[in-house]
């Protein structure tokens, strides 16, 4: 049977056989539906229900938009020195932030009522944190397993003695009732981030260990601290302790608040870390013990690696609802970032009506800045894994 | 079953065979003609990338097509904007009489008179297999769930496994997990059954138990639009074969003749890689 | 083969390694108890729970059962404080869940504008500590509603200012009509579902549903309080000079609690129902949508049922959070349980006692949810193979 050559038409094809003749030549498609205008129609309007939608939002945005500005930059009062500086008056009703007044309190709220003398020290030990993350965050740095002794062992105790004084060096002590305020912060989230890992993977560990009364204890413990808000740990910490160390200790009241931080977040890594030793195939495990490696050797070299690489993301969440939990050592008399825009909102120097909310809203903005650039760090070592894994 | 080598293609309509019972399970309007499907300068973009271009075709009732090519071609596509499971920009598609618009209620009409059988059977997981049938006829036909769950049993019977009615589908293999996706289609009595590569997932034991189903399921007269690279079940139950490629519809033609002497460049090429 | 040393023996080490850890931990803790029994009796502090007879003397601002400073014990004050954690988590769950749904639908909009707000919706509110948005609620915004003089009066006869919300009271004749009220909403709704599940078949079930809502769901509450006697009345609130006088008060400690957990955790749903709606794998929907079903019948019984499976483990770990999360109480004053237990242990000094029941009561809680959790994940996991 001869083919029957049809040339390109838009008749529809019933005919028994058909060969094309002629490529169909390149066309763009039709205006309205790319671009500009096409990603409009589909993304903004693509029925009736959700163009009034659409519009309806943009009506709600721009209202929220133009409130902020209003309140954050256009009605703000930027320069003061007192509440006069922020009080309505008859040519300005309005007010907007009193940013004048963050600006007078900003050193209270860093440092908290640490001696202005000393103040330096406290610049340093956020120099040298900064430094260690940086190190160990950047993947391509040069030598990270330096890195890591830095952070996890020369830092703690270089800022300790920094911070708490060290009078045969000349550093006066300062004690730990003056520190206040994102120093605080600063130093509750950093313990907390450098114990909760290390004893995090231990409990893991012990929670899959085959010895029933280690797995008994970490289960136990794990659980124990999990079941309960993280304030009646604080206040456990804070009020129990005392009672059950000997008289002449008297632990401190920052120390006690670190233990309990370091004690919660740890029981949740615990669970973190437990997770990424569960996705690792059993096939790593029988084939590190084939090789002759040793229970340790291989959870070194082999296991915790690749656990730990997995569940990177994780953890860094677990770093961020830690530095969001800082927040609560406010209720055991710890002056953190959040505990100092109180006092400083209840300033009578400043008592006018938009203290409060202006307060506020720093402290929020601070505290979204560092949890976003966390999650977005989190985010961005969760893409480079997976392409890690494409072919 | 299968068919012969030395057997003829059926014709598009088969009459009743001795002692059975069509009255409660009519066949497509057979014998009257008429067009199932009519595509029409179809033209599809995805962004800048132009996916289907000027597709013309006429499904006659009963007939059955089988659509093949290279990966990346466009089959799959085609089939689902007949359904509109994809939106197209340019062109015409009329199904049983029905102009096929953005209009809902036009789509969802479309829809009830079109089955569809995916490669990945695509099954209900939380509904048992009797469930998964009787759904869409209570549903959308607002059938009463006695009758409805006597049609499944039927069409579970017809496609060989009613005694897997109250099984879940992750109970059971691959072939009959696709053989229950074919039965839940035919439960809505479609004057279409469109197969997106129904094979192409199942291992290789399993495939023999679906392309059986396929014929039984055409020699009863079913209009049939196949996407796949089964050859042998191309030539045994199609009538017309369409060979596609790079979104272009490139040659259509009977199957003896498309396997014996292809005409195109590209066909030529297709098969040499395919048929070894 | 000779006898291993049993120093090297993998068994004997583990339980060597265990009897030692066994006796640390049994040592330290001897230590903790003996030093914890001599600085209490130095302080003339006495051990035991028998302080929960002891009269509280201090005043609870709200409470839903009986409770009254100088007849009520401490065992008493930690009832009512139990109650209001409950009251603000119960409702604060069923508000979370509302809208935690609505926003993680809504990060799923085809519509670019609806899923970029509920996305930054979402970042906000989970990258600032609960605590934080807490107090903003209450000493930024409900603080800043009018004085008494100038309060606000809604529709219905609310009225709105600093110290509260003051809502209408029903007054009820007696406790029958209650009875009778709870009654038919009880029967109503067995009822609407007897109904409902009639209606699935029909076409236009729209149309009957709402019908059969409205006969049913209102005729019977109806029925049953001309049943019950004299129709009741309205207590309404009036504005004194100092105070307001009758109707209920909504404190704004609570209304502060409400609204701070309900939209932190919201966030957090969100997430989670976000997850579970897309664990669904988008043929579900194609098979359903090719076999003729509409939207809504393809989300109702193909989308959703699937979905609810990976939603409901995270989910009800969100509300437990949403209960521990409510011991952040402390901080605005509202007499929730940890609130109430930092007040009896200030004046009574029982450390041990106190801290050890309010962990017990929190670690119930999630008893509780576990258990639960493990019966529906046996229950209703997908029958494989």
């Amino acid at each position: 049977m001869d083919a029957q050559t049809l040339t390109v038409s838009a008749e529809p094809t019933s005919a028994r056989a058909y060969v094309r003749a002629t490529p169909v030549p390149a066309m763009a498609p039709p205006a309205t539906t790319v671009g500009a205008l096409g990603w409009v129609r589909t993304n903004l309007f693509p029925s009736v229900g959700s163009g009034i939608l659409t519009v309806l939002l943009l009506v709600l945005l721009g209202w929220i938009a133009m409130w902020l500005i209003e309140f954050l930059i256009i009605d703000a009062v930027w320069t003061g020195s007192d509440r006069e500086a922020c009080l309505p008056t008859a040519e300005r009703p309005d007010i907007g932030a009193c940013w004048a007044y963050i600006g007078d309190r900003f050193a209270y709220i860093v440092y908290g009522s640490y001696p202005i003398a000393g103040r330096w020290r406290v610049d340093v030990f956020f120099a040298m944190l900064a430094f260690g993350t940086a190190w160990l965050l950047w993947l391509e740095a040069p030598r990270r397993d330096i890195g890591s002794i830095y952070f996890f062992l020369f830092l703690p105790v270089a800022s300790f003695v920094l911070l708490h004084g060290f009078e045969s060096i000349g550093l006066p002590v300062v004690d730990t009732a003056l520190w206040g305020g994102v120093t605080v912060t600063i130093v509750v989230a950093a313990v907390g981030i450098v114990v909760s890992l290390p004893i995090g993977v231990v409990l893991a560990l012990g929670r899959r260990s085959r010895l029933p009364a280690i797995r008994l204890l970490s289960t136990l413990f794990i659980e124990f601290v999990r079941g309960v808000p993280l304030i009646t740990v604080l206040f456990m910490a804070s009020v129990m302790l005392p009672l059950f160390v000997p008289d002449s200790w008297s632990p401190d009241k920052l120390l006690r608040a670190l233990i309990g931080v370091a004690l919660f977040s740890a029981a949740y890594m615990a669970e973190v870390v437990r997770a990424g030793l569960q996705s690792i195939p059993k096939g790593q495990y029988e084939a590190a013990h084939a090789l002759g490696l040793s229970y340790w050797q291989s959870l070194r070299l082999i296991i915790l690696p690749q656990a730990l690489k997995v569940t990177i993301p994780n953890i860094v969440n677990s770093y961020i609802a830690l530095f969001k939990d800082t927040t609560l050592v406010f209720f055991v008399g710890i002056f953190d970032f959040l505990k100092t825009i109180e006092v400083a909102r209840v300033d009578p120097k400043w008592a006018t009506p938009v203290t409060s909310a202006t307060g506020y809203i720093f402290a929020a903005l601070v505290y979204f800045v560092c949890c976003y650039a966390m999650s977005r760090y989190a985010t961005g070592i969760e893409k480079r894994l997976a392409t890690g894994e494409k072919r | 079953m299968t068919v012969g080598a030395g057997a003829t293609i059926p014709p598009p309509y088969s009459p009743p065979q001795a002692g059975e019972d069509r009255s409660k399970h009519p066949p497509p309007r057979a014998g009257e003609g008429g067009t199932a499907v009519e595509i029409t300068g179809l033209h599809k973009w995805f962004g800048d990338f132009h996916v289907l271009a000027d597709i013309n075709l006429t499904v006659g009732r009963g007939e059955r097509i089988v659509i093949c090519g290279p990966s990346g071609s466009g089959k799959s596509t085609l089939l689902r904007c007949i359904n509109r499971l994809e939106d197209f920009q340019r062109g015409e598609i009329i199904v049983d009489g029905m102009v096929l618009t953005r209009d809902v209620r036009r789509v969802d009409a479309i829809r009830r008179e079109v089955g569809m059988v995916f490669q990945h059977f695509n099954l209900f997981p939380h509904l048992t297999v009797l469930e998964n049938c009787t759904l869409a006829p209570i549903q959308v036909r607002g059938m009463p769930k006695r009758e409805a769950e006597e049609r499944a049993m039927h069409f579970l019977a017809r496609v060989k496994i009613p005694e897997q009615a109250r099984k879940y589908p992750n109970q059971l293999s691959g072939g009959q997990q696709q053989r229950v996706a074919i039965a839940r289609a035919l439960c809505m009595s479609p004057k279409l059954m469109m197969f997106d590569e129904p094979t192409s997932a199942l291992d290789p034991e399993m495939v023999k138990e679906v392309l059986d189903t396929m014929v039984a399921l055409a020699l009863d007269g079913m209009t049939m639009l196949v996407v796949t690279h089964e050859m042998t079940f191309a030539r045994q139950v199609a009538n017309r074969i369409v060979f596609m490629d790079a979104g272009q519809i490139i040659e259509v033609n009977e199957p003896a003749p498309f396997f014996a002497n292809p005409q195109h460049e590209r066909t030529k090429l297709f098969l040499s890689q395919i048929l070894h | 083969m000779g006898a291993v040393p049993f120093y090297r023996d993998p068994k004997l080490r583990g339980l060597l390694l265990q009897a030692v850890l066994c006796a640390a931990i049994g040592l330290l803790a001897y230590g903790a108890v003996h030093n914890a029994a001599e600085n209490l009796a130095r302080a003339n502090i006495a051990s035991g729970f028998g302080f929960l007879n002891v009269t509280a003397g201090f005043d609870i601002s709200q409470n839903l059962i009986d409770y009254s400073p100088q007849a009520s014990t401490y065992g008493r004050a930690f009832l009512v404080g139990l109650l209001n954690t409950l009251l603000v988590a119960g409702i604060g769950i069923v508000f979370a869940t509302i809208l935690g749904f609505t926003i993680g639908i809504a990060r799923l909009s085809k519509n670019f504008l609806a899923e970029r707000l509920a996305t930054g919706y979402v970042e906000l509110i989970r990258n600032v500590p609960l605590l934080l948005q807490l107090l903003f609620w209450y000493n930024a915004v409900l603080k800043a509603l009018p004085e008494m003089a100038a309060s606000i009066v809604l529709p219905g006869g609310f009225i709105l200012n600093n110290r509260g919300l003051f809502t209408p009271r029903p007054l009820f004749a007696d406790g029958g009509q209650i009875v009778a009220v709870l009654g038919g909403a009880v029967v109503a709704a067995v009822l609407f579902n007897v109904a409902t599940a009639r209606v699935e078949r029909l076409q236009r079930a729209i149309v009957v549903r709402i019908a059969a809502i409205v006969v049913i769901i209102v005729g019977i509450p109806v029925a049953a309080f001309l049943a019950g006697g004299a129709p009741f009345a309205f207590e309404y609130p009036e504005i004194g000079r100092f105070n307001v006088r009758g109707g209920s008060e909504v404190l704004p400690e609570f209304v502060a609690l409400l609204l701070g957990l309900s939209i932190y955790t919201a966030a957090f749903i969100a997430e989670v129902v976000r997850a579970g709606l897309k664990s669904v794998s988008p043929g579900q929907t194609e098979a359903a949508q090719a076999l003729g079903l509409r939207r809504m019948q393809t989300l109702r019984l193909i989308v959703i049922p699937q979905a609810m499976r990976v939603i409901i483990p995270p989910l009800t770990n969100q509300y437990l959070n949403l209960t521990k999360n409510s011991s952040l109480a402390v901080a605005i004053g509202y007499p929730d349980l940890v609130q109430i237990a930092g007040t009896v242990l200030n004046i009574s000094g029982q450390a041990v006692e106190v801290v050890v029941i309010t962990m017990a009561v929190y670690l119930s809680f999630s008893l509780i949810t576990s258990l639960v959790m493990n019966i529906y994940n046996a229950r209703y996991a997908l029958v494989e193979r």
